[in-house]
């Protein structure tokens, strides 16, 4: 089997898929990949299922060594990784030989770079997943992001699929840059006053340096709390922008608590929620209201692309 | 209710009360049981259930029709709620807020920890972190609110008090609940079945020990 030793982790390297589903109600989060789309592509274009577990990066890349002949897709954002010195492509397969290392630096933009094998990173399905949620240590590589000397396992690569290329273009199309997050109204949104949901949209919020997987700290504004005092705890959607007593939102993210307390002024669309997970410390951004009805219609009309251009192939 | 484009909020109305909740957990019953297809998470609370569901499979329309026809088509739940008793050790050690709670209720130590074991407690719903249980049914004069300051490092077992809740910690975490007691047992195993000791719906009680016998149930 082969294996990918870790000289250096990185700043937070942690094997993840596309999350643990089904066991909400034991307060089990489904973590899973920030940038589910970047994974599945750079699954997609090594010849892996969609669920086959890859590692994923923040803002600073590792090095890794190839302890033998394996096929590779970095994806996400552009890390400036280089092959033994060499650099390599984003989006596109390559090939590292045995004894091969590819080093990869900061994040020039964006946040998140998923490493895809061929074959799949080699970890123990817990709850039907290979996802690591760091705040409870399950899932993954011994329930941690990865340290200095790891030894990780690939999976037997599946049977050959034929080689594909992504036309250009439609990276650009499936993945505009934009610094805009559009959202939902949430069930309970009208119960905050007028004046905190115009202040929401009208503002530009910062994404605060303790942000983390679990949610993003926004800086801006005080937003008020909701007429009538606070709610009880209930469950909470990922990416639900809640509003504690401080009134600086917080964005809930891929490994956040089942369940929360604060209200929830609105929700960022599925759609939108690869781009959240690209979001850097100190980045801004801004939120547009959009209707359930426009948020599916976007949703469908992304995965449409995705499917002709590169998933259905 | 949609609460985003991904999930549907069932708002059962306040405040949180076991009337309220025990139509909460006939709903998530009846949609577990159900187990429809692109519904990928179901999450009960005290009064709500949220539904996460792919909307890439479903419109939110056709499944509300969907899952009013499994809430509907359900057998109302009669079975009884499971019993569990589950050792407390109270001592000074491990309960470092109980003399101050014990103290604003008018009670001696003793008195506090007699009518904590008197109790029965209500498993509501499991959140925060995996197998945390959200209780009902504490002694209303040992509310208590949450810590100013969380502490850093809550230990794992650690029986806690926010408010009128109360909970068990899993495991070591930061927290900021006030701690009244430590439980040996293992609340959460993912490679154990069932790997949650408790279940929303459960009624739970407290056989109180000292630190010589949770020494013991620790290394069992």
């Amino acid at each position: 089997m082969t294996l990918i030793e870790v000289q250096a982790p990185g700043m937070q390297t942690t094997v993840q898929d596309l999350g643990r589903w089904g066991f909400g109600q034991l307060g089990v989060s489904a973590c899973g990949a920030a940038d589910a789309m970047a994974l599945r592509i750079g699954n997609r274009v090594i010849g892996n299922p969609d669920r086959a577990a890859a590692l994923e990066m923040t803002l600073l890349g590792g090095r890794f060594l190839f302890r033998g002949d394996a096929w590779l897709a970095l994806v996400g954002a552009d890390f400036a990784a280089t092959l033994d010195g060499v650099p390599v492509p984003l989006w596109t397969p390559f090939q590292a030989a045995a004894g091969q290392s590819l080093r990869l630096g900061g994040a020039r933009a964006g946040a998140r770079s998923y490493l895809c094998v061929r074959g799949g990173i080699e970890a123990p399905e817990i709850l039907g997943s290979r996802s690591t949620h760091l705040p409870s240590r399950i899932g993954g590589f011994a329930g941690r992001a990865l340290r200095k000397g790891d030894l990780l396992p690939i999976g037997d690569p599946p049977p050959a699929l034929p080689p594909l290329e992504i036309r250009p273009g439609v990276l650009a199309q499936l993945r505009p840059a934009s610094a805009v997050l559009r959202i939902t109204a949430a069930a309970h949104s009208a119960s905050f006053p007028d004046s905190s949901r115009a202040a929401l949209l009208a503002e530009s919020w910062g994404v605060q340096t303790d942000s983390s997987r679990m949610g993003l700290r926004l800086s801006g504004a005080a937003l008020a709390a909701p007429l009538g005092g606070s709610m009880t705890t209930a469950g909470a959607p990922l990416g639900a922008i809640q509003v504690p007593p401080s009134g600086e939102p917080v964005i809930l993210f891929v490994d956040h608590q089942t369940t929360g307390g604060y209200p929830i002024i609105g929700c960022v669309i599925s759609a939108d929620h690869w781009r959240i997970g690209q979001l850097r410390p100190r980045q801004t951004v801004r939120f547009e209201l959009v209707s359930f009805d426009d948020a599916r219609r976007l949703l469908l009309a992304q995965e449409e692309l995705l499917r002709a251009e590169i998933l259905g192939l | 209710m949609q609460e985003s484009d991904a999930t549907l909020l069932a708002d059962f109305g306040g405040p949180a009360s076991l009337e309220v909740h025990r139509d909460v957990m006939a709903l998530y019953h009846a949609l577990a049981r159900a187990g429809i297809e692109g519904v990928k998470n179901l999450h009960p609370a005290y009064c709500t259930l949220l539904v996460v569901y792919d909307p890439l499979r479903w419109a939110p329309q056709d499944l509300i029709f969907k899952l009013q026809e499994a809430a509907g088509s359900a057998a109302v739940a009669t079975t009884p709620p499971r019993q569990i008793d589950v050792p407390m050790c109270c001592e000074a050690e491990f309960a470092p807020d109980l003399a101050p709670i014990a103290a604003s209720a008018g009670w001696t130590i003793q008195t506090a920890v007699e009518r904590l074991a008197a109790a029965t407690y209500h498993v509501a719903f499991l959140g925060f972190a995996p197998g945390f249980p959200y209780l009902l049914g504490l002694p209303p004069k040992l509310a208590a609110p949450r810590l100013a300051r969380p502490r850093v490092r809550v230990p794992a077992g650690s029986l806690a008090i926010a408010g009128a809740q109360a909970g068990i910690y899993p495991a070591e975490t930061p927290g900021g609940w006030r701690l009244v007691g430590r439980t040996p047992l293992r609340l959460f195993e993912p490679a154990r079945e069932p790997m949650s000791l408790l279940l929303p719906g459960d009624e739970v009680r407290f056989t109180i020990i000292d630190q010589r016998r949770f020494e013991e149930l620790a290394r069992a």
